[in-house]
């Protein structure tokens, strides 16, 4: 599919990247020329200059052909900005970065669903299924919890351990434990955890962190 | 919101007509704008802020002017005075005529002072002098 990718920082960068490597066309904005110029070099050319926010910008950029865009700029205002032109122009989806967790709820008003804040969670929202990245988000709940799919890596320090023994954050529960053969178990304070087991965890936004750190360990890969 | 020439000279001209008015603007030194014989009220703070337009009293506002430097905070802030406070008048000043175009399409009341300026310039260009040569 064709996805354009509005604004080029990290979350951008790193989302463009793992696009083209799953062999989508891409196409990364980025408002700030050496910023553009950098990207561009290091995605093979699939980069441009621009404001995704001005119409003639998109439409340069072959908008209403593309299948999903995603706003992932550092400002909120200008993501719902893009989304919104985007959908005028006819993009059957388009997906929001919200830095500031409050806008959700204007996102949402204005039909744009699907809003996450960070690199890891825009992937997850593409594509269900990356091993590479451990913590997805699944599902967004009321008062802002949510649900979250771990996949324990074979460095978890909570494998081999039992789910009692686990120390996870405030407001956070175990829900779900599907081993690698793809059984599910409602676990039990005895269940014990395995490298490889896909743990459905309900938790809230603000502990993604923490809740990382206790079920796969320090944090690497991508950054937000 | 946006205390610049414009909206200063707005919230001065409403004020003066018998309106409660309260203006906002991210930095104080804005205010200066605003005639001694302002009677509203100054109020500080970034109006892409849910609590920070509760403050400044958007739940009892009858009506909302958007006119930041910004279009895109322009449009947000007007979009958040609308569908979460239901404020049932809401004004917007859009530069960018394209996206001013979009904007009033999607519902809100827009203004493109580009658009307009431009207009006004060709027409007064093309007509004829009001008082000879």
């Amino acid at each position: 599919m064709y996805v354009i990718v509005a604004g080029g920082g990290k979350v951008g960068f790193h989302l463009a990247q793992e696009l083209l490597d799953a062999n989508h066309e891409v196409l990364v904005i980025e408002r700030e020329a050496a910023r553009a110029a950098a990207v561009a070099e290091e995605l093979g050319g699939n980069a441009v200059q621009g404001d995704s926010c001005e119409v003639t910008t998109l439409d340069a950029a072959g908008v209403s052909r593309a299948d999903l865009v995603c706003a992932v700029t550092g400002d909120d205002e200008d993501n719902l900005v893009i989304c919104e032109v985007s959908r005028r122009r006819g993009v059957p989806r388009t997906i929001a970065r919200i830095n500031n967790p409050k806008n959700e709820l204007l996102f949402k008003k204005r039909g744009i669903e699907t809003t996450i804040s960070a690199t890891q969670a825009v992937l997850g929202q593409i594509e269900q299924e990356l091993p590479t990245h451990e913590m997805i988000p699944l599902l967004q709940l009321h008062s802002g919890l949510e649900l979250v799919e771990v996949k324990l890596p074979d460095t978890s320090p909570v494998a081999g351990r039992s789910v009692r023994e686990v120390l996870l954050p405030s407001e956070s529960l175990i829900s779900l434990i599907v081993d690698p053969g793809g059984v599910p178990r409602i676990p039990s304070g005895e269940t014990r955890l395995n490298a490889g087991d896909a743990l459905v965890v309900v938790t809230r936004r603000e502990n993604h962190e923490m809740l990382r750190e206790a079920l796969i360990g320090s944090t690497h890969g991508l950054d937000t | 919101m946006g205390c610049g020439r414009v909206g200063a000279r707005v919230a001065e001209t409403l004020d003066a007509g018998g309106h409660d008015v309260t203006v906002l603007d991210l930095t104080s030194t804005a205010f200066r704008r605003l005639p001694d014989s302002f009677r509203g009220t100054r109020a500080i703070g970034n109006g892409m802020d849910g609590p920070v337009l509760e403050r400044a009293g958007i739940k009892e506002a009858d009506a909302f002017i958007a006119v930041t430097q910004g279009d895109n905070r322009n449009y947000f802030s007007s979009q958040l005075a609308r569908e979460i406070y239901g404020v049932k008048r809401v004004l917007c000043r859009i530069y960018d005529p394209n996206r001013e175009q979009i904007f009033s399409e999607l519902g809100l009341e827009t203004f493109s002072p580009t658009r307009l300026g431009a207009e006004i310039m060709v027409n007064m260009l093309l007509a004829e002098p009001a008082h000879g040569r």
